[in-house]
């Protein structure tokens, strides 16, 4: 089945680029240590899920470029045909002269009915030409005017359009000392329009990104590419082929209806969380050597301290004991606060994938007292590795770790509105 | 690519045009070797056909025949316009993007507004017009005008309105050049106030710059290149009053000046010209600094003055560049925000400046103006372009 990409705004479309590149050459490499059947039936699955083939024989990108401005864009467009294995369609992109200006009504409200007509033609012209459909996948960010307000705008029409397909969006959280000055407004009314029409809404922090970016990767000089590469790769490392059960023998055909179907089991609880392990420099991965009980014994513990990233987790925070009612566990006078979990899916890929226990992850302390943990944790496999990693496993989260940042973005918008 | 166009009013208006004008062809021809009319030019000039004689049509793309600039010149009195026309920048400016006449307004608003405003109206707005309909996506005017004359304020300022009532949706950014305590017109206090009045009215954004604070700028460039130790390792000619490889060949007084206020304008606008990683357009100014449709006065300040000879700016250099950023002594201004209330801040990196660096700078100095930052804009906009 394949997904459709909707990039939006000028960080949606950076991100999309760097997102198709790392698929295009995580599915063209050959790793060696999967049978060749294998990689085949896996590079087979991630063209049709992402790509179409054209007369030329290069691939095309599934996805659609809409921006006001024209500049970004090209940028990436042009990027595309540099990297010689893939490229944008044709006719997939949309822009105007004038940005949006970082105004979230003059994307929702003025540009998106304006273009209406112009953009559901061109998603649906994509739509058609997949033979199977299997979701929407839209990348926007929270805190400029394009892709926040516009992105929220199609969103509505397309489940107006398409009410049975699965709405899968990325948001990008902006940083919390401030990129733009009105985004804590944006990022409050893209967030509660979005939760009406989208399924799932999976959320990266710029901040935590920029952290990855610095102590992980040991980057000094971090450039905007470095934070998109990295989400890129954590978005790739969910959405890339991989067994959905246990002893299946075809990659998992449906992978954002999966995908959403174990991660969203109550439609009030949305916001999803990756969490990626390990992520470290290109060049450091030679000599470094990981087992599965390792990463995934610092991946359970990342989880229940809302960290996103192997260094610097406080191992201090405890899921509390069962058998305490469950208004113990969330007691308001302790320091750190325990990140309780509605859903879980943990996705591994690699070497000796089938001997990892994720027996770990199925305490029912981890979980509410509402969801049976056999139910609300899900597990993929796949022997091929990704991206370059021996190992990696990445865990998409329905879980209270964004709480936080949620409650702060909100506190600062309702300040700026009251204050006088 | 949007267009944008100057609108020059008044003698100290039309100099600093003038020096505008020279910069930015400098820039680009920094930037674009091989002469090939690209967006970025396209935001400032018009490409002509001049086979076609003077009125050819535009060429859109391919090599450069003639730019124009899409600018209106006014002033009531010759003198400076026609300096303009017979220098070496007559190629850029049409004869019919101007509106002159001999008298002057006599450093009378009263007579710039009023007078000449009724009588030139419909010349101004035809002319406007013109350049307009050249215009694919116009976005916005710059209107460059002094406070204190007659022509600049007066004329100035109601050209302001017309362009408010004409042309609605275009943004309106007006550069004011405000007297300082010794100033050599008398009425000065007098047509500032007036003008300021119509500002408040009728612009979406000023900049206002004060001639001491220029003043205080060029004097401090100069004692740097004089003294011995930093001089010889500063390059004058990077200096941001220096018209170096321009077409001024011998610097009249007020250039150094002027040229400052140039490359305030060329930088505010470079990220709508330019692609880089986090673009910002000029409407997302007003967007994020004016937060009450009155409130749309903006303090700006440069740095670097100067660069060394060293083209590698080491992590304290860039450090001491933000920190220079916020300090009274390169603002173009002279107030201190240190002591009194930021409502917003936007800074504008052009250059070789990665986020990390950015966000380091910022976590510096919202610790140090937290404290003055109004409750709610606690976060400062942040764009970057790479050139």
């Amino acid at each position: 089945m394949s997904v459709v990409t909707v990039q939006l705004g000028q960080c949606g479309n950076q991100i999309g680029g760097e997102l198709f590149d790392v698929v295009a050459n995580d599915s063209s490499t050959t790793q060696g240590l999967c049978t060749k059947k294998e990689n085949e039936s896996y590079q087979a699955c991630c063209q049709e899920r992402f790509f179409r083939e054209e007369q030329s024989g290069l691939q095309v990108a599934r996805a659609l470029l809409i921006d006001m401005e024209p500049k970004v864009i090209s940028q990436t467009l042009l990027k595309a045909v540099k990297s010689g294995k893939w490229k944008y369609g044709e006719k997939s992109y949309f822009c105007q002269k004038q940005g949006s200006g970082n105004n979230w009504a003059d994307g929702f409200c003025a540009r998106g009915p304006r273009h209406t007509d112009v953009l559901m033609n061109m998603i649906q012209h994509e739509v058609e030409k997949c033979e199977h459909m299997g979701g929407f996948f839209t990348l926007m960010s929270m805190a400029g005017g394009t892709g926040s307000g516009l992105g929220t705008y199609i969103t509505q029409c397309l489940r107006d359009a398409y009410p049975k397909s699965f709405f899968l969006n990325e948001v990008i959280w902006p940083y919390g000392t401030g990129e733009v000055i009105v985004q804590n407004y944006n990022s409050v009314l893209t967030l509660s329009h979005l939760y009406q029409s989208a399924d799932a809404l999976l959320v990266h922090e710029n901040d935590t990104v920029h952290k990855i970016c610095a102590q992980l990767m040991g980057l000094k000089h971090i450039s905007f590419k470095d934070v998109n590469q990295v989400i890129a790769h954590q978005l790739g490392g969910v959405l890339q082929p991989a067994y959905s059960s246990v002893g299946a023998t075809a990659y998992g055909q449906n992978p954002v209806g999966n995908l959403l179907e174990s991660l969203s089991p109550h439609p009030e609880y949305k916001l999803i969380s990756i969490f990626n392990i390990p992520q470290m420099a290109e060049a450091s991965l030679a000599y470094s050597a990981f087992t599965w009980p390792g990463l995934l014994k610092h991946l359970r513990q990342m989880l229940i301290a809302s960290s996103k990233m192997e260094e610097g987790i406080n191992w201090q925070v405890r899921p509390p004991p069962a058998g305490l009612p469950s208004e113990a566990k969330q007691s308001p006078n302790k320091q750190v606060h325990f990140n309780s979990s509605v859903a879980n899916l943990i996705v591994l890929r690699g070497k000796d994938v089938d001997a990892a226990d994720t027996a770990c992850f199925k305490d029912s302390a981890l979980y509410t007292s509402w969801i049976p943990p056999h139910v609300a944790l899900n597990v993929w496999r796949t022997c091929r590795p990704f991206n370059k990693y021996e190992k990696s496993a990445t865990l998409v989260s329905n879980s209270q770790c964004l709480l936080k940042p949620l409650d702060s973005v909100v506190r600062k918008a309702w300040n700026m509105f009251a204050s006088k | 690519m949007t267009q944008s166009i100057v609108v020059q009013v008044g003698q100290c208006g039309n100099q600093v045009g003038c020096r505008f004008w020279d910069l930015a062809l400098r820039e680009h021809a920094s930037v674009n070797k091989k002469g090939i009319y690209d967006e970025a030019l396209n935001s400032f000039f018009r490409n002509v056909d001049t086979r076609g004689g003077v009125d050819g049509a535009d060429v859109s793309s391919g090599k450069i025949c003639s730019l124009k600039a899409r600018a209106v010149l006014i002033d009531m009195e010759e003198g400076v316009v026609n300096e303009l026309l017979q220098g070496p920048l007559q190629e850029v400016f049409d004869t019919k993007q101007l509106i002159t006449d001999v008298s002057g307004s006599g450093n009378n608003w009263a007579v710039g507004h009023n007078v000449y405003g009724s009588q030139y109206r419909d010349q101004i707005l035809e002319k406007l017009r013109k350049t307009a309909e050249h215009c694919d996506c116009l976005q916005c005017f710059f209107v460059i005008h002094s406070m204190g004359g007659g022509t600049g304020s007066g004329l100035g300022t109601f050209v302001l309105k017309v362009l408010e009532d004409d042309f609605p949706e275009v943004h309106r950014f007006v550069t004011s050049v405000y007297p300082s305590a010794e100033d050599d017109v008398i009425t000065s206090p007098y047509n500032s106030v007036l003008a300021m009045k119509e500002l408040t009215e009728h612009a979406d954004c000023v900049l206002p710059i004060e001639n001491q604070a220029l003043v205080d700028i060029v004097n401090k460039i100069n004692q740097m290149a004089s003294s011995g130790k930093l001089g010889a390792s500063m390059k004058l000619s990077s200096t941001v009053t220096s018209g170096h490889g321009g077409i001024k060949t011998q610097e009249k007084p007020f250039d150094a000046m002027n040229n400052i206020v140039a490359n305030l304008l060329l930088n505010l606008t470079s990220s709508a010209r330019f692609e880089g990683s986090l673009n910002m357009d000029l409407n997302e100014i007003t967007m994020n600094l004016v937060p009450f449709p009155r409130l749309h006065y903006l303090v700006s300040s440069l740095t670097p003055l100067y660069t060394l000879a060293d083209v590698n700016v080491p992590p304290r250099r860039l450090d001491q560049m933000f920190s220079d950023a916020f300090s009274k002594d390169h603002q173009l201004i002279r107030a201190d925000p240190k002591r009194s209330l930021y409502l917003a801040c936007a800074l504008m990196v052009r250059g070789n400046v990665q986020v990390s660096d950015l966000r380091r700078n910022i976590e510096r100095h919202t610790f140090t103006i937290i404290c003055r930052l109004m409750g709610w804009s606690r976060v400062v906009l942040q764009k970057l372009s790479t050139l």
